[in-house]
């Protein structure tokens, strides 16, 4: 088989997808991308050249609503699923280093 | 018994809501530790509903449309005070503190919703074996799947745990599940049932739809389903037929498309025997058969699994572990918070899928590959805009075979893609389609046979169903 994505390029991906795989993980995955990535080329027999890409398959634009006031989820409401909250807000950890 | 029959019970007396909901209860305890259809089951609450919708009916009170009848509903869709887990760790903790759309409708309607049922996670599979809380197994042989990812809810109503369940369906997950089971399962017009509430995967593909033992208690539901949201920008806002009313009125001249591009190599043979046994059924009927051609139909697969990975790798993004679901106890600083607690809450398939997706959509890969598909899947939905220039609805198998082995396919993902190739296109072009089962093969696993329409045509679709559904009640 031929090698459609290497394993520095799945260590890559894995960085932007926000996942922290293990090297047996990247390992699999750059083999199983590999198969799936060389039957999408499928695709590539097909001339689309002027063919107009289609993101919705009912075409809808803009649907506007009013800008109107309504009753929002009530802060406990919010916050109950919360992993880590003070009552307030939702915790996360420190973004800046300290001192 | 069928959904009217149940409903006619109620209104004589013959039987009550809560008389149903504990016969459904029953049965779930005597045989959920076996078929793992559910995820969850309200008991207390579904009781209380019952009740409520009994004294409203003892009292002459105006009832719903599906006054006391049990509905299972796929986990990955909002309820109010009961965990929503997509069967995912990563929502395990969750509770939602609101109802999807669609659950207001069944709760205006007076339905009563008894659980929560199993999916392949965050509804990415074809088998129900990626749940991350053990897979659901097929009530006509538990050695084999129930297909997916509304496993959970096919295998419920097939089961009689609920007479109605509600599915979602992105490539065939609806319908391929109702198939191997042996229900009826739609897939209506995208944008026909809104979504608001239902936990996105691919958001221009996913659509809610109905399950049932036949085609009126599926029409009965869509009812329910259908209709406006503002709160979906999506949903389209659009006269709701009556889908219940004339349905067993045959169609006069019904004319059924067949694209030689379906009976290609890889369909097994028993299936291939029962889908032209029942087009000869449906021609006996006075339906008339025509060819019509789908060019791009082996171009379907390939072009699902970009657009869909695409999408979903977008709208998981939100797990991150900080407004809701889990968060890992073991990390650095806040990106490895975000990977870390991701990794930990997602099954191998999600990630998979999460990967092909964030590929395809990364710079210098996107035009060859995202926006390749787009293009594609244009071609496909003008196939079908041509084809249904010159017939009704267009007919095809829903399943290369019947249920396959728990554990068969696993290992080889694409395989598994591969089982969606009738299925994904209808979600490709936005169309409504439905599997509805016509026999079995000789093992007595059930065979469907799926019927697609135009946009918007759920009621001659319906219609359609419910002859193919008559002469199978001939044949048997």
């Amino acid at each position: 088989m031929s090698e459609k994505i290497t394993i520095d390029e799945v260590r890559q991906v894995a960085k932007l997808s926000r996942l922290k795989l293990s090297e047996d993980e990247l390992q699999q995955l750059s083999k199983q991308m590999g198969s799936i990535l060389e039957y999408v080329a499928i695709l590539d027999e097909l001339n689309t050249d002027d063919v107009e890409p289609m993101a919705q398959a009912v075409e809808v634009r803009n649907a506007f609503r009013a800008d109107e006031l309504a009753e929002s989820l009530p802060r406990e409401d919010a916050l109950a699923n919360a992993p880590a909250s003070d009552g307030r807000y939702f915790l996360v950890p420190d973004i800046l280093k300290k001192g | 018994m069928t959904v009217s029959q149940l409903l006619q019970q109620m209104e004589s007396g013959a039987t009550t809501s809560e008389q149903l909901v504990k016969n459904c209860l029953n049965r779930i305890a005597a045989e959920d530790e076996t078929i793992h259809a559910f995820l969850y089951i309200d008991s207390d609450g579904a009781l209380d509903a019952a009740r409520s919708v009994d004294a409203k009916r003892a009292n002459g009170r105006p009832t719903g449309l599906l006054a006391g009848l049990p509905v299972a509903v796929k986990d990955n869709i909002c309820t109010r005070g009961l965990p929503t887990t997509c069967a995912s760790r990563m929502l395990e903790p969750f509770v939602p503190p609101y109802d999807a759309h669609i659950v207001q409708q069944l709760r205006a309607a007076d339905a009563v919703v008894i659980g929560k049922t199993n999916l392949d996670e965050f509804a990415m599979g074809s088998s129900t074996e990626n749940s991350a809380f053990g897979a659901t197994r097929n009530p006509a042989d538990t050695d084999r799947s129930p297909g997916g990812s509304s496993g959970g809810s096919a295998a419920a109503v097939a089961a009689g745990f609920a007479p109605l369940s509600i599915g979602s369906d992105t490539g065939g997950s609806i319908r391929q599940p109702a198939a191997f089971c042996g229900v009826v399962g739609m897939k209506p017009t995208y944008g026909r049932v809104s979504r608001y509430g239902l936990v996105a995967f691919a958001s221009s593909l996913d659509q809610i739809g109905p399950l049932a033992n036949d085609v009126d208690g599926a029409a009965r539901l869509l009812q329910v389903l259908a209709g406006y949201d503002k709160r979906d920008s999506t949903s389209i806002n659009r006269e709701v037929p009556n889908f219940v009313e004339g349905l067993q009125v045959p169609i006069e001249g019904l004319r059924i498309g067949i694209a030689s591009e379906h009976l290609v190599e890889g369909l097994s043979e028993p299936i291939r025997h029962r889908f032209e046994s029942t087009l000869d059924e449906l021609r006996a009927a006075g339906a008339t058969v025509v060819d019509v051609s789908l060019p791009h139909t082996k171009y379907c697969v390939a072009t699902y699994y970009l657009i869909a990975p695409s999408e979903a790798s977008s709208n998981l993004a939100r797990y991150d572990g900080v407004h809701y679901g889990r968060r890992t106890e073991n990390f650095d600083d806040l990106i490895d918070l975000y990977a870390a607690s991701r990794a930990e809450g997602l099954g191998p398939e999600v990630k998979r899928r999460i990967m092909l997706g964030t590929y395809a959509l990364s710079e210098g890969y996107s035009d060859k590959f995202y926006q390749r598909a787009l293009k594609v899947r244009r071609l496909i939905r003008d196939d079908y805009d041509t084809a249904f220039a010159n017939v009704d609805v267009i007919a095809s198998p829903v399943t290369p075979t019947t249920a396959f082995r728990i554990g068969e396919l696993v290992e080889d993902p694409l395989a598994m893609y591969l089982n969606d190739i009738y299925t994904i296109s209808a979600n490709l072009a936005g169309l409504p389609a439905i599997s509805i089962p016509a026999g079995t093969d000789e093992a007595g696993l059930p065979i469907g046979f799926q019927l697609t329409a135009p946009a918007f045509e759920e009621f001659r679709l319906l219609k359609a169903a419910a002859m193919v559904e008559r002469q199978q009640e001939v044949r048997s």
